[in-house]
């Protein structure tokens, strides 16, 4: 079906095309308009069909028997009265599943049903199918399961403390998972420069996704040996993988993975999931369908949220407040399992240097194996804790230096199109553009340090922050070479356009963004297009909708396919019209004659015609990022076709007695490159207030630590919609966003990402506005009421006007990162590798 | 216990009747959805916490989660399948699907009965009213403002008006 | 999804006859009204009732009714959407209309009534939990197992009370009408409440409260005041019901006030209360009633928000809730 005929075909980049990256907007027709979402009116008539919504005949359902105890082994597993009850149909535990899987290929630690150890409360340890979903409940209450229990390890400082029992028994050593240490330029001289340097710990206590979708699978085996799985999950082709990984010998493509539309993803539907896994077996064991689907405590036990993270940062700048050196070390509470968490870590380090130039940089990490959910990505990946601490951390120089925080941000910007000490390449790069934004319309200059008072005696305060973030991340989970997107595009005689696609619309509109490039190359109206997207088994690869790379990377290969059916019209249409293929016009669904509009036909038309010269007209389009100019171990991390930028002021209302405090206002500036649908991205940004504002103020992941019958009790305490806190319709504020267009030649028609970015300056500006109001510093999130009161209590008593994690010797957990891998920066002369790297075998290509 | 019987009951849903065997102690949001196989209505959480499986039982807004199916016998029972009039959409969901107040859509049909039922007794609600109206609806994508805007335009549409999404919140402000 | 427990439900068509059916069965049955409290519960397996006993079509109880003497009478299975919005309690009683609207959320509202929240269950966040959180610490002496794990040492429970109306309701000295099998009888404010987590109401099981009677307007205010996280959803972590009675001049002849989600019931702070007696209602006599509050509100380390904070304010909010009164 695909015409692959270099005849017909371009090279991607053209520049006499309409759609470059940098096209005025007046020549556009679909791109920039506030166009509805393909999807949107199924979703509001009820009819988007999410996982838990199907059901199939003589279904079974599934249910987790999951551990009670956070560290332990399993001595024993008596399933035999669970078997006995009536319309039990089967069941699973660890030996029938032994092939451990993960995201990652270097931490491929989890198994679907645990079979030797479990790790957390909530890691599940055998899995029950029966004719109801109350018959699998009981029957998991008659399993006898016998724990030999084990030291718990409940936090980071005791991950540096303990060395036994070990979690896993790979990693770095102990219950370190993970250790990285990169240098950049010269520390020492950077510090030397320095006419202030100031030393600052902070901690980011984790918290979850909370999707209104709970997650569940529904798994199909069969006669024909072919297993089909529908599933709540951002990444179709890692499940796949996974599956193809731990049901072996099943063939690969034997398997089909049908990622539902998700209600809600945030990073929490990223890997694949050991009740994805255990309903797969349970379908082929029993040769019935099987559906789970999770209950809220259980999405609690799947989290793979932000990591709890303690940070310690060593600043040095200039007396006009240009930063000369950065030392930052960050210490993260990885849970049980891997997850990404070797991509978090290296996050929490990588994109110090996107915002602000920073000459000399030394980054230090380590990531901990807990006994808690395994922590992953959320939305900002690993970078809105030390984005917090950094944020903050400026704002106390600007106070040190009494310097505007909005000054020394524009006075220490990254250039455009500049390589950062760490390696990464800024391309477009409108933070300037966002913080003059945010500061005008707030009035930051007129009102900030005024403390004013409300009628109710509240104190004013107003703060700012600024952030950067990935369009996708550059390198691919599996080093494979291959592309991170394809998209296919099928042209019908009737003039139908279908795209597929393995990405995954969960909520953000990837679905609508390939018919926007696809409707404004060819002309026709995206409302009308089909499309079909992650089914393995039927659309391309998409390695899936994670770290904000759908727009860009599925954008660019959806382009390609794009032009390439272009120019496959448009020589039908030539030969037919007797018009050169140049001069022919692709608008409102119809191609003509550029210099005669009357001269042409319908989009239908045009595609009969082609279709009568070359046949079925099918053409494909696929997207590699650019190579990274990083090249020593860990420079996989932070690459990007391009960064977006953010910039925001947040007002809060403190009552000085008791800390309390509000949010009534936030002014958010965004560099999207170029908005592809003006009224989606302003969905996303407001999206991000709200969750950034969420982080800031309420929601955590915290534990219950209790000793009963001389063992240790350690358990989340509030796994509920209730009581963990997410803000409600009352606490969202006024936003007055501004959307900022600086077009980056690595997107499609200049776009950059959107769905993270605006997440993460709002957790610092909410600290840095409660220290404009009441003069106290909060170092750490989230900022709740309780800790504003305590700093100002402190306050009160003459003493540090400040809550958060020790600043002394014993605030970090003392940790050996061995040497620094040791790298020069551009401007060194380095040539992006370290030179104290030992030589890596080369393994072998693709 | 000796095990419960089911029970046939009719219930008017949207207006139609159905017919349902089920057992007694079954929510509605278990015979809407595994029963009826109306799966617009949604849930989050089960036990009242979240909003997401709102409907409305004679006019009200309430959580199906937290109703017993039998107590829903005889009386109007309406989801978010029944808004619809013929291959058109109701004023909210239009607008709802114009501005975007449906990002992933799961929270919707929960969002969309309690500001139906809003709109029946006040026709142009302030934005206050509005917050206060879906103060039971937990929203995790959209940071409520798009669906505030959408309520507001459909109020002023059903009011006979010819509202439009403001310039500052399709393309910000300037 | 979380499902209930399979139980015989029973519509009865009198209070009296669903005290008869509650007396029947005994332990294994309960009353529900809206829902909004046993049904989540049952979800978790904290009450597993094997019959469950409506209100519903009990007529009478969801009338509103000034009585002959001037106090009103609430039906228990009126709704607290309707109280929140009814215009006479607005009128005479704000402070207990205050309290109703900000009860949980709008749609809760809809369907709750007062019956049920005036008998609402303590909460703990060692005991809301689903069945395999609570398996995780072997249980607690509320439900399935043995010790409280907010006070291990404890003989009692310290399950909090958590009503928003209850506070205000006590301090009010409002009255109940409980009916069984036996007949009817009235108790006034804090006498239907015990102090302890799992026996938090003095009220029989079988008897049905049927009306909340409110006291005749004039001569005082009541004011209720809440702290929680969110200005919805949320259960109070502290809730202040205030009541103050004065004379003409002004001088305050009596003064209740409770505090709520801070103890297994509505405390007194009868410190405060004896300050304000006798006195006019000033700013800084305001201010010394809320600092000696601080004892009295015992917090526990079993809600949301931290326990010694939540103790550290207390004093501001007892400030606040009596300057609503003046």
């Amino acid at each position: 079906m695909v015409l692959d005929d270099p005849a017909v075909t371009t090279p991607q980049a053209r520049t006499d095309a309409p759609w470059r990256h940098d096209a005025k907007k007046e020549d556009l027709n679909v791109i920039g308009k506030p166009i509805r979402k393909v999807d949107a009116r199924s979703k509001v008539a009820g009819l988007t069909r999410f996982a838990d919504d199907l059901s199939m005949p003589r279904m079974l359902h599934m249910k987790l028997l999951r551990s009670t105890v956070a560290h332990a082994e399993i001595v024993s597993i008596d399933t035999s009265k669970a078997a006995a009850l009536k319309g039990v149909k089967g069941i699973l535990t660890g030996k029938d599943l032994p092939i451990p899987f993960g995201i990652l290929p270097v931490s491929q630690d989890e198994h679907a049903l645990c079979p030797d150890k479990v790790r957390f409360v909530g890691d599940p340890v055998v899995a029950i199918a029966a004719t109801e979903e109350e018959i699998a409940w009981e029957a998991c209450r008659l399993v006898e399961v016998e724990y030999r229990e084990l030291r718990t390890i409940g936090g980071i400082h005791e991950g540096a403390a303990n060395d036994e029992p070990r979690l896993h028994d790979y990693g770095v050593r102990g219950n370190i998972h993970r250790l990285e240490n990169l240098e950049f330029g010269d520390l020492q001289d950077g510090f030397a420069k320095a006419a202030h340097v100031r030393e600052d710990t902070f901690f980011f206590e984790g918290n979850t996704h909370l999707p209104m979708e709970q997650h569940a699978s529904l798994a199909h085996f069969d006669k024909d040996g072919k297993l089909t799985i529908w599933s709540s999950t951002q990444t179709p082709h890692y499940l796949h993988r996974a599956l193809a990984r731990t049901l072996h010998p099943l063939p690969a493509h034997h398997i089909r993975v049908i990622a539902c539309p998700n209600g809600g993803g945030f990073g929490g539907k990223s890997d694949p999931f050991n009740h994805e896994i255990a309903a797969a077996k349970m379908a082929m064991l029993t040769g019935r369908p099987v559906k789970i689907a999770l209950t809220r405590e259980e999405v609690f036990w799947c989290h793979r949220g932000r990591h709890p993270v303690l940070m310690r940062s060593k600043i040095g700048v200039n007396k006009t407040g240009r930063i000369t050196a950065l030392d930052f070390h960050s210490y993260l509470d990885g849970g049980a399992y891997g997850s990404y968490g070797t991509a978090s870590t290296f996050y929490t380090g990588a994109l110090q240097t996107v915002t602000y130039a920073v000459d000399n940089y030394h980054f230090r990490g380590a990531r901990f194996f807990t006994n808690k959910a395994p922590c992953g990505p959320k939305r900002g990946h690993g970078t809105p804790q030390p984005r917090f601490a950094l944020e903050v951390q400026l704002d106390k120089i600007a106070c040190d230096l009494g310097i505007d925080p909005a000054q020394i941000r524009l006075d220490n910007l990254a250039p455009r199109d500049s390589l950062t000490a760490n390696f990464l390449r800024i391309g477009s790069m409108g933070l300037g553009q966002c913080i003059e934004k945010v500061v005008a319309g707030s009035g930051w200059k007129e009102r900030r340090g005024k403390q004013e008072r409300t009628k109710d005696g509240r104190i004013r305060g107003l703060g700012l922050a600024c952030s950067s973030y990935l369009s996708g991340a550059g390198l691919p989970i599996y080093w494979n070479g291959l592309p991170h997107s394809g998209v296919q595009l099928q042209l019908d005689r009737s003039g139908l356009v279908t795209v597929f696609c393995g990405s995954t619309d969960i909520g953000q509109g990837s679905d609508s963004v390939l018919t926007w490039i696809v409707g404004e190359v060819l002309g026709v109206d995206p409302l009308g297009m089909r499309v079909v997207t992650s089914d393995t088994d039927l659309t391309p690869v998409d390695l899936g909708s994670y770290s904000s790379r759908v727009t860009v990377m599925t954008g660019n290969a959806a382009m390609q396919a794009a032009e390439r059916a272009r120019d496959i019209v448009a020589k039908g249409v030539a030969d037919k019209l007797g018009v050169p293929a140049s001069r022919l016009v692709f608008a409102d669904s119809r191609v003509y004659d550029a210099e005669d509009p009357k001269k042409g036909m319908t989009f239908a038309e045009a595609v009969v015609c082609a279709e009568a010269k070359f046949g079925t007209i099918g053409t494909v389009g696929s997207y590699t990022p650019p190579k990274s100019a990083a090249k020593f171990r860990g420079g996989g991390v932070g690459p990007s076709p391009s960064y977006s930028y953010s910039a925001t002021v947040v007002e809060v209302e403190v009552d000085p007695d008791t800390g309390i405090y509000r949010v009534p206002k936030v002014w958010m500036a965004h560099d999207i490159g170029r908005a592809l649908n003006a009224a989606i991205a302003m969905g996303q940004i407001e999206g991000s207030v709200y969750m950034g504002l969420g982080e800031a103020m309420m929601e955590e992941m915290v534990y219950r630590d209790r000793t009963h019958k001389g063992n240790r009790i350690f358990v989340h305490k509030i796994p509920s919609m209730l009581e963990y806190k997410s803000p409600s319709a009352l606490e969202m504020p006024e936003v007055v966003s501004y959307v900022v267009e600086d077009y980056d030649k690595n997107g499609p028609f200049g776009a950059k990402e959107v769905g993270q970015g605006p997440l993460l300056p709002m957790m610092p500006a909410v600290a840095n506005a409660i220290y404009d109001a009441v003069g106290v510093r909060v170092d750490e999130i989230p900022v709740s009421f309780e800790k504003v009161f305590a700093a100002l209590q402190a306050k009160k008593e003459g003493k540090e006007a400040r809550f958060g994690p020790s600043n002394g010797p014993d605030g970090v957990p003392e940790v050996d990162f061995g040497d620094s891998l040791k790298i020069k920066t551009p401007w060194q002369g380095g040539d992006g590798t370290a030179w104290n790297e030992p030589k890596r075998e080369k393994k072998a290509a693709k | 216990m000796s095990e419960p019987n089911k029970v046939l009951e009719t219930f008017s849903v949207n207006g139609e009747p159905h017919e349902v065997a089920f057992l007694p102690h079954k929510t509605l949001l278990e015979v809407l959805r595994e029963e009826m196989g109306l799966t617009g209505t949604k849930h989050g959480c089960e036990l009242g916490e979240c909003g997401t499986c709102t409907v409305q039982i004679d006019g009200t807004p309430v959580l199906s989660c937290l109703v017993l199916a039998v107590d829903a016998v005889g009386k109007d029972v309406r989801t978010v399948e029944g808004m619809a009039c013929g291959s058109g959409l109701h004023p909210l969901q239009d607008v709802f699907a114009d501005l975007g107040a449906a990002q992933c859509g799961y929270c919707t049909p929960g969002v969309l009965m309690a500001a139906d039922a809003l709109l029946r007794d006040n026709n142009s609600p302030t934005r206050e009213e509005i917050k206060q109206c879906l103060a039971g609806n937990l929203c995790r994508c959209t940071g409520y403002l798009k669906i505030f805007e959408a309520v507001e335009i459909a109020a002023a549409r059903m009011r006979g008006e010819d509202a439009q999404p403001s310039e500052e919140s399709i393309y910000g402000a300037r | 999804m979380l499902r209930l427990p399979p139980f015989t439900y029973h519509r009865p068509k009198t209070a009296a006859e669903a005290a008869a059916l509650h007396k029947e069965h005994g332990k294994q049955a309960m009353f529900v009204a809206g829902g909004t409290d046993l049904y989540p519960n049952m979800k978790r397996r904290h009450q597993v009732p094997t019959h469950v006993v409506s209100l519903q079509d009990v007529p009478g109880l969801t009338a509103i009714e000034q009585l002959p003497d001037g106090r009103l009478a609430i039906g228990a299975m009126v709704s607290l959407t309707t109280l929140e919005k009814h215009l006479q309690l607005l009128r005479d009683y704000p402070g207990l209309a205050h309290a109703i609207a900000e009860i949980s959320t709008p749609l809760l509202r809809n369907m709750g009534t007062i019956g049920g929240n005036l008998l609402l269950d303590t909460r703990c966040t060692y005991y809301d939990q689903s069945h395999e959180w609570r398996e995780s610490i072997d249980f607690c002496m509320k439900k399935d197992g043995a010790i409280c794990w907010v006070a291990p040492g404890s003989p009692r429970c310290w399950a909090v009370q958590s009503s928003d109306s209850v506070p205000v309701v006590c301090a009010m000295e409002a009255e109940f009408e409980l009916v069984s099998t036996e007949g009817t009888r009235t108790v006034r404010g804090d006498a239907l409440y015990r102090d302890d987590g799992i026996e938090y109401l003095t009220k029989k099981p079988e008897e049905v409260l049927t009306r909340l009677i409110l006291p005749k307007t004039g001569g005082w205010k009541a004011s209720y005041l809440k702290l929680r996280r969110r200005d919805t959803y949320d259960f109070p972590v502290l809730g202040v019901g205030a009541c103050v009675w004065t004379d003409a001049g002004g001088v305050v002849t009596k003064a209740n006030i409770r505090l709520g989600g801070a103890g297994s019931y509505a405390i007194p702070a009868t410190e405060s209360e004896k300050l304000l007696v006798g006195n006019q209602l000033t700013d800084e006599l305001i201010a010394a009633a809320g600092t000696a509050a601080m004892k009295p509100a015992r917090t526990m380390d079993n809600t949301d928000l931290d326990v010694y904070w939540r103790r550290k304010v207390a004093p501001v909010f007892v400030a606040r809730a009596l300057a609503a009164c003046k």
